[in-house]
């Protein structure tokens, strides 16, 4: 795979809402391309057919039951938030809909 | 509209989104339900506070399950997966939903019009919160900001893909209208479009009738009502086929609906398709489906619109796709309709009267075996077409004993020499519409077969009314 | 130093009150805290009430719990109800949690006492404490060298006895690899058996909370208070927790030990551990244990493999900070550019690094090349480990590379997760592990010996480092 470049990094930074400056795009780059260069032992391996393991423990139909449970309180949750209206959390415009 | 347009056909797949009816949220205890204060049932899991953890909701599980099996899916290793994007009303900024592993695949569902629709997967995920748009006209683009309630955040939901199969507006409202049907039947969802219980998102593409290759396809959503699908579908295609004529191609994008102003109109920023960066879920487990509960799904499933259709289509004599039978299960009135028959009554009639007559309050609760002695007094020419109507609308006030009612209003049939009398005199006093009845002026019948009626103050019955006529005309032709 | 269990023992008696225990820690803490800053906040008023709480239970013959009177530190990544939890994180300055973390109810029914929230590595990334965006904290035996991260300050709180026992998380050795370098016992158990519902994740599917104490036995009391099956948490293991304190000193005869070459020869290990590795396998052989040399292959791409799968949960994670709901908030035009104004003043370089990193990893095209090419690589360690383990009951290894090194040596990022190398692969296969002091190094500085085991197996796993500890 070719190296992380500037271009790839600006794009991560925008899906993952960073914003980086210059510096720190000069910054970051190299270092963010070594890190993916050492990975590279992990991609020269043949592991085709070796399955993943996303968890290291095979659990399977962990479920609970349909009953009601107490949440908690809108006013300790809502005293914490940056801005709020009308028990709603409130944010500047939303460009854009939803994916 | 019918399914093509000038020579193209309008290609449909639909995705449904239903909210599942559990007590419950899909991952944590707050309640599932519509219209409370907002954000009074939240807690640190679906307000993906920090720390917070997903435990599935077995009810949700067993209800997605049970639609699977309802649309003949086959149930599969379901395996949980987060869809990553940033947006205001999903606590964690990602969906947890299922990617490439979904718990049910490879279904259908006949229409009721007869075609069957493949469906390729109805998959577990989780609804997000609201948000309510402030200034501007309440819509996205220009408002001042935004309100966000997540009390709808977590409720569980099943998202059901169908494929292209669907031809024209038509069979799109069909599928959704059975979908629904279903849904209701089985208490998987009460699937309340005006609610958003049930949300339908439509992929439309054309292409020329005969052609093989799909054509570029628009996602359109904001359908909040069938209406809204069927009109949507329409001006879309139609926006398509005028695109392709003028040379120009059809993007493939997300486009909203208009309902006021009746048209489609691009969505999302072209720039910025998204990429979703799906990944296992790490904080759930795989869920096995288990054959024991697989099985007594399919033994405890409820009669399903296909099948009372079937069902009434054969007790009738009638086709499952004939419109009678499609509106006697729409209506309810399935039920009514067998037991009726059951009880001796005509068939044909028994229909007839479910879809012209029965579109009423309280019709589900007429007695059967009064409804049957009705259409065998009808067929027997006790009644006319009219005035069993009016008998039959006595019998839904409850009324039990249909030839009290028609004594009581004083139906009799009349006898035939006094109908032939009657007939003879409106002839006599007609000569000139006679004259060009009997020359094929169909029209001239009519006023004829009228005339009788006036003048027998409604008691003739038409058919027999109409019978006498086309004999003396071919009396006369002779 | 004070012991949790002489603590619990003479509290539970009347002997000693808990408020008398706790008054001795914030006084020491008072003391020396300005200096070491392994708290980010000290619950003096908040301790004092919960230990006069304790007392007044053993006064009405109430039994008041394993841990009656212990001052616990929590990292503060523990969710706390009503008392902020920072991640040591800008974005997080100030947020109070409307709830506790399970293992933090536990510990409360055990009858701990919180005595203070302690500093980390920014969001747990980091293996030294001086991503914090508070300021690092300092090793207690040298202030000018690092504790270790990403848990520096509980072990540091431990290793200055500001409190006999503190709790951290470990997602690549971020319990051991401090405590290794602060000279006191740190352990991370089997993926699944303590609850992670209030630890705010990192790395879902490698994070696990576990104690810090200054002696073996210490440490098997805490893990036995914590750990068993939590129904908030889907991934906590439903099996019966393993009993350890019981059988701690039963020794190691006959106990098969392996110890993993490849550690043994990894470059970037320094003499002096290797040798400290060397005498703690000699001693666990006098003690009766049949010590080996034994080989784990795959562990070698563990590192490449963790810094993709890690910093991939990690950035999805991280999303939900996005100034909507609680913590920092960067006014903006729109949401979106909020969002980002809030997460770029709010989170430091490191986290930064590790979100980017991990949003790469996952991203269309490079998904099969990297995340999923490292879980794959996952299941390789698995099946070595397992294969190991058929040979042996026990692994040996040193625990971090070198002794604590000076603020500021491991700037390069590279550079500071080669910290990781001897931690990660149990996190990757999900198996308990335990670090304990081991002597010191050249310079005087402490060295820590990591004991391995297959996944449930923390009885023997205590019991051979109860044997090691036994013999320094």
């Amino acid at each position: 795979m070719p190296p992380i470049s500037r271009d790839d990094v600006l794009h991560v930074a925008k899906l993952a809402r960073l914003d980086l400056t210059d510096a720190e795009l000069e910054l970051f780059t190299p270092q963010l391309a070594a890190v993916i260069e050492h990975a590279a032992d992990v991609e020269a391996l043949d592991v085709a057919d070796v399955p993943p393991t996303a968890h290291p423990y095979p659990l399977r139909n962990v479920l609970r039951p349909d009953e009601l449970r107490p949440g908690v309180d809108r006013e300790e949750v809502l005293a914490m938030a940056p801005d709020v209206e009308d028990g709603r959390f409130r944010v500047p415009p939303i460009l854009g809909d939803e994916p | 509209m019918t399914d093509t347009l000038d020579g193209w056909e309008i290609v449909i797949g639909l995705e449904v989104h239903c909210e599942l009816a559990t007590k419950t949220k899909l991952f944590c205890g707050c309640a599932n339900v519509f219209g409370d204060e907002p954000n009074t049932n939240i807690c640190p899991v679906c307000l993906g506070l920090p720390g917070s953890l997903p435990v599935v909701n077995e009810k949700a599980v067993e209800l997605a399950l049970r639609l699977g099996q309802a649309l003949h899916c086959t149930a599969k290793r379901g395996v949980f997966a987060r869809k990553n994007y940033f947006y205001p009303d999903m606590p964690k900024d990602y969906q947890i939903s299922q990617y490439d592993q979904p718990t049910n695949v490879d279904g259908w569902l006949d229409l009721p019009s007869g075609t069957r629709v493949g469906i390729e997967r109805a998959h577990i995920e989780e609804d997000t919160g609201k948000n309510t748009h402030v200034g501007g006209d309440g819509r996205i683009h220009g408002a001042d900001y935004s309100l966000i309630d997540y009390n709808r955040a977590g409720v569980p939901l099943v998202e059901i893909v169908s494929r292209p199969d669907l031809r024209g507006s038509e069979q799109a409202r069909e599928y959704v209208g059975e979908l629904r049907d279903i849904l209701i039947a089985t208490d998987v969802s009460d699937a309340r479009m005006e609610e958003g219980s049930m949300r339908v998102d439509a992929n439309v593409s054309v292409r020329r009738v005969g052609d093989n290759a799909y054509g570029t396809r628009c996602e359109i959503k904001n359908l909040n009502s069938l209406r809204s699908l069927g009109r949507a579908v329409e001006y879309e295609a139609r926006r398509q086929v005028d695109l392709i004529a003028a040379g120009e191609r059809v993007h493939q994008e997300t486009r909203h609906w208009d309902e006021a102003a009746g048209r489609t109109r691009s969505g999302r920023s072209k720039e910025e398709a998204e990429d979703y960066r799906y990944f296992q879920e790490p904080d759930l487990v795989p869920l096995e489906p288990e054959d024991a509960l697989l099985a007594e799904l399919v033994a405890t499933m409820p009669p399903l619109p296909a099948d009372r259709r079937a069902r009434l289509a054969g007790a009738t004599g009638a086709e499952p796709t004939d419109s009678t039978v499609v509106i006697a299960v729409a209506r309810g009135l399935d039920e009514l309709a067998l037991a009726a028959v059951d009880a001796g009554g005509d068939p044909g009639r028994v229909l007839t009267h479910v879809e012209n007559n029965l579109a009423v309050q309280g019709a589900a609760s007429i007695d059967p075996t009064a409804f049957a002695t009705l259409t065998r007094m009808e067929i027997e020419g006790a009644l006319t077409a009219t005035q069993a109507k009016t008998v039959l609308a006595e019998l839904v006030n409850g009324a039990t004993d249909p030839a009290v009612v028609a004594a009581a209003k004083g139906f009799e049939a009349m006898d035939t020499s006094a109908l032939e009398t009657a007939v003879d005199d409106v002839l006599a006093a007609n000569p000139d519409v006679w004259e060009r009845f009997a020359g094929g002026d169909g029209k001239a019948g009519g006023f004829l077969t009228g005339q009788v009626m006036k003048a027998t103050n409604g008691k003739a019955d038409g058919k027999a009314v109409n019978a006498i006529l086309q004999r003396r005309k071919g009396a006369a032709a002779r | 130093m004070t012991f949790a269990r002489d603590v619990a023992t003479t509290v539970r008696s009347g002997a000693r009150t808990a408020r008398d225990v706790v008054d001795e820690h914030l006084a020491r803490i008072e003391e020396r805290d300005p200096e070491l800053h392994a708290f980010n906040l000290v619950l003096a008023d908040e301790a004092r009430a919960e230990a006069d709480a304790v007392d007044e239970r053993v006064r009405r013959g109430e039994y008041p719990g394993p841990l009656a009177g212990v001052p616990v530190a929590l990292k503060d990544n523990f969710c706390t109800r009503g008392v902020p939890t920072t991640c040591s994180s800008k974005i997080l300055e100030g947020w109070r949690p409307p709830y506790d973390a399970t293992v933090v109810t536990r510990l409360r029914k055990a009858g701990a006492v919180i005595i203070g929230k302690t500093n980390l590595d920014e969001f747990a990334m980091g293996s030294s404490t001086e991503n914090s965006a508070f300021g690092p904290t300092r090793n207690p035996h040298d202030p000018t060298r690092v504790p270790g991260g990403s848990s520096g300050g509980s072990a540091a709180a431990v290793a200055a006895d500001f409190a006999p026992l503190a709790f951290g998380s470990d997602t690549g050795g971020s319990i051991r690899q401090p405590a290794a370098l602060c000279g006191v016992v740190g352990m991370k158990p089997t993926y699944g058996l303590v609850s992670r519902y209030g630890l705010v994740a990192f790395a879902s599917s490698l994070d696990q909370i576990g104690p810090f104490a200054t002696t073996v036995a210490d440490a098997a009391l805490a893990f036995e208070t914590i750990a068993g099956h939590d129904p908030c948490d889907t991934t906590s293991i439903p099996e019966q927790v393993p009993s350890v304190t019981e059988t701690l000193d039963e020794g190691v005869d006959g106990l098969r030990i392996g110890v993993i070459s490849e550690f043994l020869e990894a470059d970037g290990l320094a003499p002096d551990v290797a040798a400290k590795v060397r005498d703690a396998a000699d001693a666990l052989e006098r003690a009766g244990a049949k010590v080996e040399d034994a080989s784990v292959p795959s562990t070698i791409y563990g590192l490449s493999a963790y810094y993709l799968i890690a910093p991939a949960e990690a950035s999805s994670n991280l999303a939900r900070y996005d100034g909507v709901r609680y913590g920092l908030r960067v006014d903006a035009p729109t949401t979106a550019d909020m969002n980002a104004a809030t997460r770029t003043a709010g989170f430091g370089a490191e986290v930064k690094r590790r979100i980017m990193l991990g949003t790469y990893a996952l991203s269309a095209g490079y998904y099969d090349a990297y995340y999923g090419k490292a879980l794959r690589v996952r299941t390789l360690i698995l099946r070595d480990f397992e294969r190991a383990y058929e040979s042996f009951d026990l692994l040996l290894g040193p625990t971090a590379p070198a002794t604590a090194f000076p603020f500021g040596a491991k700037a390069d990022p590279l550079a500071m997760y080669l910290n990781d190398v001897f931690t990660i692969p149990s996190n990757l296969a999900g198996h308990p592990a335990v670090s304990l002091p081991f002597g010191t190094g050249d310079d005087g500085l402490p060295v820590g010996v990591q004991v391995l085991a297959p996944a449930l197996a923390e009885a023997s796993m205590f019991r051979a480092a109860a044997a090691l500890e036994a013999a320094t």
